[in-house]
């Protein structure tokens, strides 16, 4: 047997220190950009198929000459297509966890001091960065085409609404990422935001006091699509939006930590 | 059998007093109904190369993943440098190679080693750890491109990151060729002598028995041997006594007391005596009993092995 203590010096534990933030940092979140850009499904879901929707959608002359609130259709529609995109994009950042715990890249992070804390922070972080460029990507796309038209503040009220509120969305793709761990989550989850996107009013209007107005109440998407284009109307916001997006928000922060919990006790 | 814990070599005792590398002190772990580690006294100074050998199934596992602070155990407590788990994860001291996953595949080897070593208040540079690993020219491949060979050593490369006073390693050669499998082995051990503790998982007796000073054999969840490679291949080196013999059973006793003796069975007419000192055995056979058609057989490592862990399930057991 060698004889160990004599040697001990050279590693010494008592010099090590603990990072500050749980190991947040910006190396890391610059790699996690990098790497959320290098996925070419996630950048033409969230990045070019909100711009070519409204492109398509709102050239019609039809749409360019109706009046909406203080714009015209086509700014409807820019507006509720920026939200698409953010509330994919944000999606689409959460569940990336999904593929990180199938690849057990998750368990190889809890072998290093990040936190699981700074983990959700930056993978947040990631989300609301791609949201916010799936926002700019339809705004900067709407200026330049020239069909939409509303005043200059509402066009930024718009914006920031869609992007803040897609928050809500980032804290359900971590969810979901957490439900189903596989490296394919988003092909489930695709389709399944489409259909939350129709219902909850992003593809077309829905009436005031019909049955579907009344159903789409209950979705996850109603709450933040109102709220973007609550400026394009004026007047206060309605109690239902508020109260759907927080409640939302709520369930999917609970259902989040809930599987994170039984993720990291690993019983 | 022998189902006791045979402590072999003492555990190093360790004079200037420094916390041991790791401590396991009456630690179990269930999982529901599942016994998977029945109480574990474990002692390991720092600059130990250690093997925990054991068939799969046997708690190995189950041990490392406590060590390393992804789970807490039932009962018992541990330490790792005199800190909790996780402390001394969040210090950078301990670090892990897995065998298989742990890497996402849409990195560089480098980004991937950039990212690990953000983590940590004091590491190495990754150019460092990469040139270390031999996979420096590989440095801008996405990790989905590597072999399982590259891939093996990014993850040893993203292990020396923070410079780990303990290293623990999951069956680390598998899949490894000879050269691979020495060059390995040569750089753990002259780390170990800087200081670094090693506990690395197998199942191949060879393994343990060329790279550890200490093997630990751990069977259904206890450690049923602990000492050095050559005390724990004198455990596997008995011979095995076969003989016709009426009335076995009366015998047994006395066969049971002979120096040596591991165990005796009796199938029948037959008596199969388990020991190291196969002469004594045939000796007393011979003169003080009836017994004839005498058959010596050499235990091989493998048998002795099952028959020391309590496995004679030779599924997962090892070559």
């Amino acid at each position: 047997m060698s004889s160990p203590v004599s040697t001990t010096a050279s590693i010494d534990p008592t010099t090590r220190r603990v990072p500050p933030l749980g190991g947040l940092n910006v190396t890391m979140l610059k790699i996690e950009l990098r790497r959320i850009m290098r996925n070419k499904r996630t950048m033409i879901f969230t990045l070019v198929m909100p711009v070519l929707l409204y492109v398509i959608i709102a050239s019609n002359a039809k749409y360019t000459n109706e009046r909406a609130g203080s714009g015209n259709v086509s700014a409807y529609i820019l507006i509720s297509m920026a939200t698409y995109g953010a509330v994919l994009a944000s999606t689409s950042g959460g569940a990336m966890v999904a593929t990180e715990r199938a690849l057990g890249w998750s368990r190889q992070l809890r072998l290093t001091p990040l936190s699981p804390i700074a983990y959700i922070v930056v993978k947040s972080l990631v989300a609301l960065t791609l949201g916010l460029g799936s926002v700019l990507a339809v705004n900067v796309v709407g200026i330049l085409t020239n069909k939409a038209d509303m005043p200059t503040h509402v066009w930024i009220a718009g914006a920031v609404i869609a992007w803040a509120g897609s928050i809500v969305f980032s804290a359900f793709g971590l969810f979901m990422g957490y439900l189903l761990p596989s490296e394919n989550v988003m092909q489930v989850l695709g389709p399944i935001m489409a259909g939350l996107a129709a219902i909850g009013g992003l593809w077309f209007p829905i009436d005031k006091g019909s049955v579907l107005d009344h159903i789409s109440a209950w979705t996850p998407i109603y709450g933040l699509a109102n709220l973007a284009r609550w400026p394009l109307y004026g007047g206060g916001p309605h109690l239902v939006w508020i109260v759907n997006l927080a409640g939302w928000f709520a369930l999917f922060v609970a259902g989040a930590a809930w599987r994170m919990s039984k993720d990291t006790a690993r019983v | 059998m022998t189902s006791a814990t045979e402590h072999l070599g003492l555990a190093p005792v360790d004079p200037a007093g420094a916390r041991p590398a790791v401590s396991l002190t009456g630690v179990t772990k269930d999982f529901g109904n599942v016994h998977a580690v029945r109480g574990i006294e474990l002692s390991i100074q720092p600059g130990e190369v250690v093997a925990f050998l054991g068939p799969n199934g046997a708690g190995k596992t189950t041990t490392i993943d406590m060590i390393l602070g992804l789970s807490t155990p039932t009962s018992g407590s541990l330490s790792v440098l005199g800190l909790e788990p996780r402390e001394a994860i969040a210090r950078g001291l301990v670090a892990a190679v897995m065998q298989t996953g742990g890497l996402l595949k849409d990195l560089t080897v480098k980004e991937t080693v950039e990212y690990t070593a953000s983590l940590f208040a004091d590491t190495r540079t990754a150019d460092d750890v990469l040139a270390d690993a031999g996979i420096s020219g590989i440095a801008d491949r996405l990790v989905a491109r590597c072999s399982g060979g590259e891939q093996q050593r990014l993850r040893f490369a993203m292990a020396l990151l923070s410079d780990p006073a303990l290293l623990l390693l999951d069956e680390p050669t598998t899949g490894m060729d000879v050269e691979g499998r020495r060059s390995f082995w040569s750089s753990i051990r002259s780390d170990a002598q800087k200081g670094r503790t090693v506990l690395f998982a197998t199942h191949y007796l060879e393994e343990a028995d060329q790279y550890a000073d200490r093997i630990i054999l751990i069977s259904q969840g206890k450690i049923v041997a602990d000492g050095s490679g050559s005390e724990i291949k004198s455990l596997a080196s008995g011979r095995t006594v076969r003989a016709t013999l009426d009335n076995a059973e009366t015998a047994t006793t006395a066969l049971a007391g002979i120096a040596g003796v591991d165990s005796v069975e009796v199938r029948g007419d037959s008596v199969y005596v388990h020991t190291k000192d196969s002469d004594a055995v045939a000796r007393y056979l011979l003169t003080q009993t009836s017994a004839r058609d005498i058959e010596i057989a050499a235990k091989g490592l493998e048998e002795a092995f099952l028959s020391l862990t309590g496995d004679h399930d030779t599924q997962g057991a090892g070559q």
